[in-house]
């Protein structure tokens, strides 16, 4: 899937990405107003497949995984920043978003469309047919991310448990 | 081998010997903390569709704090909800009591040497008791109540050792802004925290707490002080036990992620400006910086020492005109224990106003959440752009003696001009 870039800077947080006073509603309306305070045009112009590339610290501070889930709602094919904060990275991969860290993000502007392959650990630029490197996902988290999240990972789990004892 | 304090935790909880940073792990959770906003509403659903239930109830503690009061209706559906689950999954509950990060070592649910997980980013809290407690979100809790089980990349362990010791009028919350400042809010690169030396060594464990609850924002997962007499005679006092605590610390020798050496006695009173906490900066540099809300709440700032120390400057003074001083006491238990020696007293003939113990402003709850363009000065932790309200309002970060000295002035105040005549603040 491809999308375009939307290029934020370093320490993008929890209450910009999921706002405290939108937390009571329901996720459709925490997601129309997700990035408001950053990136104004966010909520209203996000299509799938689209990708956010962002500096250093990104999802800084709360535990809310609706900051997570927030994106994955608008469709977002994933997250590459410089780095991550730790709760939020894990938030991610549990909900099956994708978040990827990369050391040079030299070459990539606002806009650009962009194909991202979370498992060869790639960001293609296609107009400008260049290739972004991404780190490898930690070799534990692939089999979690492959199934879609915990929730499915966890479900397969239980469910080969189940077979074994019965098994058994 | 020489190991960290963070490593012989997660050893145990791993059941290995030992670990090495980087070591990817999966441990056994000795306790899982849950409070109403991450809590049942959200891990239920979860436990539903896996079709399980809890690993262990006796090892759950929920806390409601987060839609406290329910003065609304959708926040009173959400407590009601908790409740019930607390009564059907037959866990431990504390309803109202304050918050949770407060609540859980004053209820004796913590001991040294425990590996704890906890639904709230502030859970590096229960790092000031030397349990390695850490924050994740709902998902990964429900995945923990259905498992008992966590995986962990072994976390290098960032040392910060501060030497000397406080001067009067500087607080925990004064190192902890301070550090942001020059570390950074990544500078804890989620390792290990562990805070050691003369100066944390002096400070009592309402103290400590502050420390490992703003680990959170410095970055790291967890925020450990090794356990020493004070913490056993904190977990007796409140009916628990600190166990065999004397072999949890950093073996001299221990392979660190970084050593960073601090003088306390050199430190000034801090305030962070709008909108991080690494916006730090000595209250004697800040600008001229007038508000409308002064705030002393929150797990970070507004525990019972926090209030005592705050009431201490303004007993006897009244609030500058214009300023509207708002305090919700982190716990139940520490508001009686300020009301009985008199210090709520002091908050109400200040013209305070007194919110309920619970996460209110500092987590965008409640009515009195920030309105448009409104400047508040904070005892909380964190100052995120509409976080405590509009994305217009601003707010200044400051230990709550410097909150209650600024409430008086009506601008950014140096707390220790109230200090001579204030005894004990400190």
């Amino acid at each position: 899937m491809s999308g375009r870039i939307f290029l934020l800077g370093d320490n993008i947080d929890t209450d910009q990405l999921a706002p405290g006073q939108y937390m009571r509603g329901g996720l459709d309306m925490l997601a129309a107003h997700c990035l408001e305070s950053a990136r104004p045009d966010f909520a209203g112009s996000v299509k799938p497949g689209d990708v956010i590339v962002a500096g250093k610290n990104f999802g800084v501070g709360s535990s809310r995984e609706q900051a997570a889930e927030a994106l994955k709602h608008l469709g977002l094919a994933g997250v590459v920043a410089r780095s991550f904060a730790g709760i939020f990275y894990r938030n991610a991969l549990n909900l099956g978003l994708p978040v990827l860290v990369a050391d040079n993000l030299d070459g990539i502007a606002d806009g650009d469309a962009v194909a991202l392959d979370p498992v060869k650990g790639e960001l293609r630029l296609t107009d400008k047919n260049q290739t972004v490197r991404l780190e490898p996902l930690p070799d534990n988290l692939k089999p979690m991310l492959a199934d879609g999240g915990l929730v499915p990972h966890l479900k397969k789990r239980f469910a080969a448990e189940r077979e074994k004892e019965a098994g058994a | 081998m020489a190991s960290t304090l963070a490593q012989k935790i997660i050893a145990r909880a791993a059941g290995v010997e030992t670990v090495r940073p980087g070591d990817v792990v999966t441990a056994r959770v000795d306790l899982a903390m849950i409070h109403d906003s991450g809590g049942p509403r959200r891990v239920e659903p979860i436990l539903k569709e896996l079709g399980v239930g809890l690993f262990d109830a006796s090892k759950v503690v929920l806390i409601s704090d987060h839609f406290v009061p329910g003065d609304t209706d959708e926040g009173a559906r959400i407590l009601e909800l908790t409740r019930q689950w607390a009564k059907e999954r037959k866990v431990a509950f504390h309803n109202g009591e304050g918050i949770c990060h407060v609540v859980l070592p004053e209820r004796g649910h913590l001991k040294p040497g425990m590996l704890v997980v906890g639904g709230d980013s502030h859970s590096p809290t229960g790092g000031a008791f030397g349990a390695y407690m850490f924050g994740i979100g709902a998902t990964e809790m429900a995945g923990v109540l259905a498992t008992g089980e966590i995986w962990l990349k072994v976390p290098g362990t960032i040392l910060i050792e501060c030497k000397g010791q406080l001067s009067p009028g500087v607080l925990a919350k004064d190192i902890m802004l301070a550090l942001c400042g020059r570390l950074g809010m990544d500078g804890g690169q989620y390792q290990a925290v562990e805070y050691t030396g003369e100066a944390i060594a002096a400070l009592s464990m309402q103290e400590r707490m502050t420390l490992s609850n703003m680990a959170a924002e410095l970055g790291g997962q967890a925020g450990l002080i090794a356990p020493d007499a004070t913490t056993a005679a904190y977990l007796e006092s409140v009916g628990g036990s600190a166990g065999d605590w004397h072999g949890l610390v950093t073996d001299p020798g221990a392979e660190l992620a970084a050593h960073h050496v601090f003088d306390a006695s050199a430190l000034e009173p801090q305030v962070a400006a709008p909108h991080s906490p690494a916006n730090a900066m000595p209250v004697t540099e800040a600008p001229e910086t007038r508000f409308e809300v002064a705030y002393i709440g929150a797990c970070t700032g507004a525990k019972y020492e926090d209030l005592k120390g705050a009431a201490a400057i303004l007993r006897g003074r009244k609030l500058a005109p214009g300023v509207a001083l708002k305090v919700a006491p982190a716990s139940m238990r520490d508001q009686q224990r300020a009301a009985d020696e008199g210090i709520m007293t002091v908050f109400e003939d200040a013209g305070a106003q007194i919110l309920p113990n619970a996460c209110g402003i500092c987590a965008g709850y409640g009515a009195d959440r920030l309105g448009e363009d409104v400047t508040c000065i904070s005892s909380t932790a964190r100052n995120f752009q509409g976080r405590m309200g509009a994305a217009s309002s601003k707010v200044w970060l400051a230990s709550p003696l410097t909150v209650a000295a600024s409430a008086i002035t009506g601008r950014i105040a140096d707390p220790r001009e109230f200090l001579a005549d204030a005894e004990g603040a400190a």
